[in-house]
């Protein structure tokens, strides 16, 4: 009996480390580029969805690698991640549920789309069109590439 | 990003129930105010009971505002500059300095804003940036006529890019503001945000639009937060390959060129004088990076209208 509760012991010391290393964590910006390497410039992988769970499996200069809940894997900036949960839908209960955990990342909530119409009927002066115009303005990692390139520029050592 | 207050001075502040003054003690202020709502019959039992849960949590979490709400706030305070400011529309220049400075924040430690880093050109003879929360970049003709290479202009985005990185303009909100809009979230969820609680929260969010705006168009940003601004710009010019003293450069031509008393750039920073001398020493003994003649030739065929 002893020698079992050791051995229980020390299966459960073992598993420490690998429990740590896999966190899960949520993705807390609109869309998510998981790319294949630690740089902005490496190709990109899928697309995470806002509120989308991932569990990371290895952390690099501020990039975690993770596997996605459909089993891909691939490199998410930090900025990217947050361990707090993000919760999608709304209601009384969903709000308890999460602030109990120490969890309040509650999307949608706070400064939101409606809000900003609300703010928009009373600021009827103030004009959203050249933010809307700016925000299609789309750079991707080939263009950086790209550019990078032509204008002969080096990262430093 | 911290601010400098606690959850619990928000929620003593509460005004939203008209308990302020039997809160005065604030041993368990988010009990209190569930237990006020209750009694006056504001709040349900059952969001009381959140509330009571969330206060807990708004104690140690409130201070990180999400970046979606962080993403509103940018839009809102680029509208109010765009509002100002005419835009100047050149698809040229605008793809250029978009995919310069998107460059340069995926080189920051926060490439990654909930709706992505976006540059504008403002039709503005004066001297003049202006980096809206969540990743909102404006930047003015006047100051772009300053710029002499791309790496002139990398700094002056990059500087930009650091306020963001830094949340700086988050900040400058008030405290007050987010007591209120706190105080309705505790007790509203999302879904049923109306009537008084959305109201409340939207004269909140107007409240924080005036803070940055002010902050950025008239007051300006403390030195420390310039200096520190600056810090990212030399990190993110060494790491992308642009070269760091091209920061500078910029600074030392702005100081011709500013008003003494001026309305623009004059008005909101520390003088460039004192930014070139705590850039002498951040930068050591970093090398020079030469710039070759193609960079700074498609720099000029992209402004070639500014």
């Amino acid at each position: 009996m002893k020698q079992l509760l050791w051995s229980v012991l020390f299966v459960s010391l073992l598993a420490v480390p690998a429990m740590a290393r896999e966190t899960p964590m949520n993705v807390q910006i609109r869309s998510a580029p998981l790319r294949s390497g630690s740089s902005f410039l490496s190709p990109l992988v899928t697309t995470l969805d806002y509120g989308a769970r991932v569990m990371t499996v290895d952390a690099k200069n501020g990039w975690y690698y993770v596997r996605t809940a459909d089993g891909k894997l691939g490199w998410l900036h930090q900025s990217a991640l947050t361990t707090k949960k993000v919760v999608m839908q709304s209601g009384a209960s969903d709000v308890s549920a999460t602030a109990s955990g120490q969890e309040l990342a509650l999307a949608g909530k706070g400064f939101n789309s409606t809000v900003e119409a609300d703010f928009k009927k009373k600021n009827a002066d103030i004009d959203f069109t050249w933010i809307d115009r700016m925000e299609k303005i789309k750079v991707s990692a080939a263009d950086m590439v790209d550019f990078l390139r032509e204008g002969q520029v080096q990262p430093s050592r | 990003m911290k601010f400098p207050f606690s959850g619990v001075q928000v929620l003593c502040a509460a005004t939203l129930l008209g308990a302020g003054a039997l809160l005065a003690g604030c041993a368990s202020i988010a009990n209190g105010v569930a237990v006020v709502g209750e009694t006056a019959g504001v709040i349900t039992p059952q969001q009381g009971d959140s509330l009571r849960k969330v206060g807990d949590a708004v104690e140690k979490t409130f201070a990180d505002i999400t970046p979606e709400q962080e993403y509103y706030l940018g839009r809102a305070v680029g509208a109010t500059i765009v509002h100002k400011f005419k835009v100047y529309d050149n698809e040229a220049a605008t793809r250029y300095i978009n995919v310069l400075g998107q460059t340069l924040a995926a080189a920051s430690e926060r490439p990654e804003t909930f709706g992505g880093w976006h540059f504008l050109i403002l039709d503005s003879d004066e001297i003049n940036a202006f980096a809206a929360p969540g990743g909102f970049v404006f930047v003015s003709r006047g100051m772009l006529r300053l710029c002499k290479t791309e790496d002139d202009l990398a700094a002056v985005l990059a500087h930009e890019v650091g306020h963001v990185e830094l949340q700086h303009a988050l900040r400058a909100i008030k405290g007050s503001r987010l007591t209120s809009a706190l105080t309705t979230l505790a007790l509203e969820s999302a879904k049923s945000l109306g009537g008084e609680a959305l109201a409340q929260v939207t004269e909140a969010f107007e409240g924080s639009i005036t803070d940055i705006s002010g902050t950025l168009m008239n007051s300006g940003y403390a030195r420390k937060q310039e200096r520190q601004s600056d810090e990212v710009a030399i990190r993110v010019l060494k790491s992308v390959g642009y070269d760091p003293y091209a920061l500078t450069r910029v600074l030392t031509e702005m100081q011709k060129h500013l008003e003494p008393g001026g309305h623009d750039f004059a008005a909101t920073h520390p003088p460039p004088q004192d930014r070139v001398k705590d850039l002498k020493t951040m930068l050591g003994k970093t090398p020079a990076v030469e710039i070759p003649a193609v960079r700074t030739a498609r720099f000029q065929k992209a402004l070639a209208g500014i």
